[in-house]
């Protein structure tokens, strides 16, 4: 009587034993979601959880993200998987918007120009802001605190500009600062963008990738990534080669035919691995780079599906 | 029309060959629409609706910026083509802003708003076919899609409909039965067991309200049985799909890779 389609079809064949969640194999945290004194109090086997589900009592355990406490229960708000350490319970949303922390590497787009702020997209709760005082100015001038450089705020970033920035600190309301005082953080361009769950992006040691096919990433931890043109070593941020005024500089490159044959391709490859849900990482990508040229796919070819599951499922049995 | 259809014959059948208490077939498709954060196809019978959720973001109006909570905004629309009529509605059709704050006021109690201040949460739904119980399809597929979405929520909120026909109550309305016998709306959050709405458009007659209100209610907690298990799959085959991928040069935990190069 009752039938359910919840998802599309091709995805069943992942079979749900495989699934292992990240807090699980080890790491240094005291996290054992099959600890002995675990069975009793929480729903025992299933690690997966509901808005509304009863997880635990709230007299034995604290209550972290995505949970909260009523009548004696530790309650679960959001659809994803419980996590443990220690006494503190929460439970990590599968599919939500970015959560900024202090640190984070993130690809954005300018919204807005306020009186000495940038309004900044970066698919958080809020935009985030990008003050004045924290980018770098072209030749590394020291900013002198004048009306001068505020009138000329849009010659640096205008409404629509991509930037690469990390999270600076928080305002009291949650909001994210951001600043690109790195030689390495600033304005994009020669590329393209894409946008994924944020979740698939996992904190990598660097988030700049450099692939060999001629095509730089830079895979910002909110979903927002940036496929772009590869830029000579000798012509990278700190280097002698770099021209200062090109920091700000809103012209591309000449970018020949092959080039952004390559681009497109990396891009087309990141959106068939994230509607996938298949975590992104350099070597993912590179793996997916291979397997497309090997098999001779023309970049147009990535969009059709069976071609996509012929991807999935070598990118799947090469762990 | 009453002449010419029976409501519930004598063999105890509806008009669409279903029991007093029986419910439509649900079918909920939890996939991925467009850029929305979580979005739902959700039917009840012949009545469908797609429901699509976007947000916490930053709110597009600044006067609609709330500095201790998020705000919800919800915009329904009816497709021309969901009558047996073709008839277009206007945005601006009172009918269908009333409609939308029913909705909003259904889900201000069950959406933890606290936690996002200044933000915005947007839902958009679709009704793109009616037969009967649009908005308790509404509000479910909102649920869905709030759950699908990550926001969180203190519980599902589950609605279904029921009429009576001369003293026999009847759950799950479809167009024919709705025209015909007066009945109501109940959206009920099962954890709890609150009732977040109760419309009634139809007079009702008081003694025949308490039997009618229980019985909707326990279907309600029925409908959440098929809700929960529709986003636990959709959850599983997500975290499923997430552990297939290889992992990265020495990566020992996806949260805490070492990485040996980075050119």
């Amino acid at each position: 009587m009752i039938t359910f389609t919840s998802f599309p079809k091709s995805k069943d064949s992942f079979s749900y034993t495989a699934a292992k969640f990240s807090a699980v194999d080890g790491n240094d945290m005291d996290v054992d979601v099959y600890g002995d004194d675990y069975g009793e109090d929480f729903d025992s086997g299933t690690k997966l959880t509901y808005p509304g589900e009863s997880i635990t009592s709230s007299y034995d355990y604290m209550r972290g993200h995505g949970t909260f406490i009523d009548q004696g229960n530790v309650i679960s708000s959001v659809a994803g998987t419980i996590e443990r350490v220690n006494k503190l319970v929460s439970v990590r949303a599968i599919r939500t918007r970015y959560n900024p922390e202090v640190g984070d590497l993130i690809v954005g787009r300018i919204t807005e120009v306020q009186p000495r702020r940038w309004k900044v997209d970066a698919n958080s709760r809020q935009d985030a802001v990008l003050m004045l005082s924290s980018i770098n100015l072209p030749g590394g001038v020291q900013r002198r605190k004048l009306e001068s450089d505020e009138l000329q705020m849009r010659q640096f970033f205008e409404g629509g500009d991509l930037l690469v920035a990390e999270v600076q600190a928080f305002f009291a309301d949650g909001a994210m600062s951001l600043h690109t005082r790195s030689l390495t953080y600033g304005k994009l361009r020669n590329g393209q963008l894409v946008c994924v769950p944020p979740i698939l992006i996992r904190r990598l040691k660097s988030h700049f990738v450099s692939l060999p096919c001629n095509v730089d990433l830079i895979l910002g931890l909110n979903g927002y990534i940036w496929v772009s043109k590869h830029i000579d070593q000798n012509r990278q941020p700190g280097e002698e080669g770099l021209d200062a005024e090109s920091v700000y500089s809103n012209q591309n490159e000449a970018i020949d035919a092959p080039t952004r044959m390559a681009v497109s391709r990396v891009t087309n490859l990141i959106k068939v691995l994230a509607s996938h849900f298949v975590p992104l990482s350099d070597v993912i990508l590179l793996e997916a780079y291979e397997w497309a040229v090997e098999n001779d796919v023309e970049v147009k070819d990535l969009t059709q599906p069976d071609i996509c599951e012929g991807l999935i499922a070598t990118v799947g049995t090469k762990g | 029309m009453a002449s010419r259809v029976e409501i519930l014959n004598d063999g105890g059948f509806r008009s669409d060959g279903r029991k007093q208490y029986e419910l439509r077939d649900i079918v909920i498709d939890l996939s991925q629409q467009g850029s929305a954060d979580g979005s739902v196809v959700l039917s009840h019978g012949l009545t469908q609706v797609s429901a699509s959720v976007f947000g916490p973001r930053e709110a597009k109006m600044r006067s609609q910026t709330l500095h201790d909570r998020a705000n919800i905004n919800i915009e329904v629309t009816f497709a021309p083509f969901s009558m047996g009529e073709r008839r277009k509605r206007s945005r601006n059709d009172k009918r269908v802003l009333d409609f939308a704050s029913t909705i909003k006021a259904t889900f201000e109690p069950a959406i933890q708003t606290k936690l996002y201040p200044r933000s915005q949460i947007d839902i958009y739904i679709n009704v793109l076919q009616q037969d009967g119980g649009v908005l308790q399809a509404c509000i479910n597929a909102t649920t869905l899609a709030l759950a699908a979405a990550g926001i969180p929520l203190l519980d599902f909120v589950c609605a279904v409909t029921g009429g009576v026909q001369s003293a026999s109550p009847l759950l799950d309305l479809t167009t024919l039965e709705e025209n015909d016998v007066p009945h109501l709306t109940v959206a009920v959050m099962p954890r709890t067991g609150n009732i977040t709405l109760l419309t009634m458009e139809t007079r009702l007659h008081v003694d025949r309200f308490e039997e009618i209100f229980q019985l909707v209610t326990s279907a309600g907690h029925v409908l959440h049985k098929e809700m929960k298990a529709a986003i636990k799959d959709r959850t599983r085959t997500l975290v499923a799909a997430m552990s297939v991928a290889p992992k990265a040069v020495g990566e020992k935990d996806p949260l805490y890779s070492e990485r040996m190069d980075d050119s």
